[in-house]
């Protein structure tokens, strides 16, 4: 009895030692110094907690020698499994890593449910609070797994952007259909596992249906919102469980994620529920402008190269283009052969720029540009009237004026980088491709823009080739 | 009616530290700089890796015969510690990269 009672005492000082290394290791995560460590303090909190489970939850039988070494074995496979894949992935694929790993959290959290349902139907006690968690649980679970697993197909480029004709129509018949069926299940007491059945199956497919439709621009979005559904279906598996580390640690992830999302939305200017409901803005509106436009100047490199080797002070603003260019090293390069001319050079950042927030600075820190040098957006606005010449590498829409002066347009509203308020703009450019929200940009045809077309770290490579003979 | 009152009573520390832990959550991320919103974002997906341990549990109280409950719950002990190790690495080495480099 007394080893009973010391056990679980052990148990219970886990979940809050777990506990609060998961919230200093959150809060370690929001400042450059200690966020690595804060990662390291919440993932020793988690084998903490992990390990007193197994240990302490239940007391050893030997009958349950085929559950301890299923237990193990699925320990070391997702281990070894986890390890390599997280080793192995490009700098670059980091957010589609991000977003299969989510899954993989949703999933689980979705298949507990299905064990849990089938307890209950196997004598457990009925309580309907308890059925209706383990519905939820599986709804969010398996919405979040398949969603974020079409995220990644997606940003691996495996999966197109499609939209059903009637797709809103759809999800929300199959949200009514979701809803339905789960308030059925909680209500009627008929715990029928066929209809679990049907309720993980239409819960994978909104998953599928709700980011199918969903562009590239609105991608930093889905996978932060998915995170926090992951996040809450942990917290309901620690409310079946009455278990607190579960509850924290997904409560903490559900809550900080959808202040996140609600951050990246408003930096887009879209409102949550135009993302929830799964539409990208481009119906109707592309319409609006495409007669009136000016014409498109072109520069050379050498002309490039001697504007920037001139210049006072350079801005560089990148975007996607340079991560699919891989020209993150390229751009330091330049950015040391300017600052040897005595040309003042910084990176204007826009929070989604990129796939993810801050996947800019993350891709710039891999090739050792300094902190310093990264402007936040309005910084960089207030200095732009300063600056001589601004390098645009492969950002579109975080550029295009028509968020300031279009009311038609999909992005209007959203704050950019205004780059137009500078002496001179060059636009590195493959073609005259449209952006991620599919939308013409004026600023290719604004008088103080010139393109220069190539391939980014081509062109960069060229510019800096240039700059060593001058 | 009745049922929820009850969930509600016999869970009202749960509920309480449901709401404090809401509230947590939005005052730690309303201080990050957007340089480390996408490690942010990767180190939450890795803590919310602890569904993990509902998979053990699962595990732990299965019958040793009930073959559903034990091949469903090692499949999602292999998920969620996936999530977990997967997510810690993958941060760690977004982090890793954010060091200060002396020069």
């Amino acid at each position: 009895m007394l080893n009973d009672l010391l056990g679980l005492s052990i148990l219970e000082l886990s979940y809050i030692v777990a506990s609060i290394t998961f919230i200093l290791g959150l809060k370690m995560l929001s400042s450059p110094d200690k966020a690595r460590r804060g990662n390291l303090i919440a993932g020793y909190g988690m084998g903490l907690a992990i390990a007193a489970t197994i240990l302490f939850k239940e007391e050893f039988s030997a009958d349950k020698w085929l559950n301890y070494s299923l237990i193990l074995a699925g320990l070391v496979i997702g281990t070894v499994i986890g390890t390599r894949m997280a080793l192995k992935v490009k700098m670059t694929a980091m957010p589609q890593m991000v977003s299969f790993f989510n899954g993989m959290g949703g999933a689980c959290a979705g298949v507990i449910s299905l064990v849990e349902f089938d307890h209950l139907r196997h004598g457990g006690e009925i309580s309907a609070g308890m059925l209706i968690v383990i519905l939820l649980g599986l709804i969010i679970g398996s919405v979040s797994f398949s969603g974020s697993i079409v995220a990644y197909g997606k940003l691996e480029g495996k999966i197109a952007d499609k939209a059903l004709p009637a797709g809103q129509f759809i999800n929300i018949s199959l949200l009514l259909a979701l809803v339905g069926l789960a308030g059925y299940l909680a209500v009627s007491g008929d715990l029928s596992m066929p209809l679990m059945y049907t309720l993980l199956v239409l819960s994978l497919l909104y998953g599928v249906l709700f980011v199918m439709p969903i562009g590239g621009a609105d991608m930093p979005v889905v996978i932060s919102l998915l995170n926090s559904f992951t996040g809450m279906a942990a917290a309901f598996g620690g409310f079946l469980y009455g278990n607190q580390a579960m509850l924290t640690g997904g409560i903490l992830v559900g809550s900080a994620g959808t202040i996140l999302t609600v951050l990246m939305c408003t930096a887009m200017n879209r409102s949550l529920t135009n993302v929830i409901i799964g539409s990208f803005g481009g119906g109707g509106t592309s319409a609006a402008k495409s007669g009136e436009q000016g014409t498109v100047k072109e520069i050379g490199i050498t002309d490039a190269a001697i504007l920037l080797a001139y210049a006072n002070k350079v801005s560089v603003v990148p975007g996607y283009g340079l991560a699919v260019a891989q020209a993150q090293h390229t751009v330091h390069n330049l950015e040391k052969i300017l600052e040897d001319k005595g040309v003042e050079l910084t990176y204007a950042i826009h929070p989604v720029a990129g796939r993810m927030p801050g996947h800019m600075n993350v891709l710039l820190a891999e090739a050792d540009v300094p902190y310093p040098k990264l402007l936040e957006m309005e910084d960089a606005n207030d200095d732009m009237a300063n600056t001589d010449v601004v390098l645009v590498i492969g950002a579109n829409d975080v550029v295009n004026p028509a968020a300031e002066n279009d009311p038609g347009s999909p992005i209007f509203g959203m704050p950019i980088i205004k780059v137009w308020n500078a002496k001179n703009v060059i636009v590195l450019k493959r073609s005259m491709g449209k952006g991620y929200a599919g939308i013409e940009n004026e600023l290719f045809f604004h008088p103080k823009n010139r393109m220069l077309f190539g391939d980014a770290k081509d062109s960069l490579e060229k510019l800096i080739g240039e700059l060593k003979n001058l | 009616m009745e049922d929820i009152l009850i969930l509600f009573y016999e869970n009202r520390e749960f509920i309480f530290l449901i709401l404090v832990s809401i509230f947590l959550g939005i005052e730690i991320i309303s201080n990050v700089p957007a340089v480390l919103h996408t490690p942010l974002m990767s180190g939450a997906n890795a803590i919310h890796g602890v569904v993990v341990i509902g998979s053990i549990i699962i595990m732990l109280q299965a019958d040793p015969t009930n073959y559903y409950a034990l091949i469903l719950g090692f499949l999602a002990v292999i998920l969620g510690t996936l999530n977990v190790v997967g997510g810690f690495v993958v941060t760690d080495r977004m982090l890793e990269m954010f060091k200060k480099k002396a020069r």
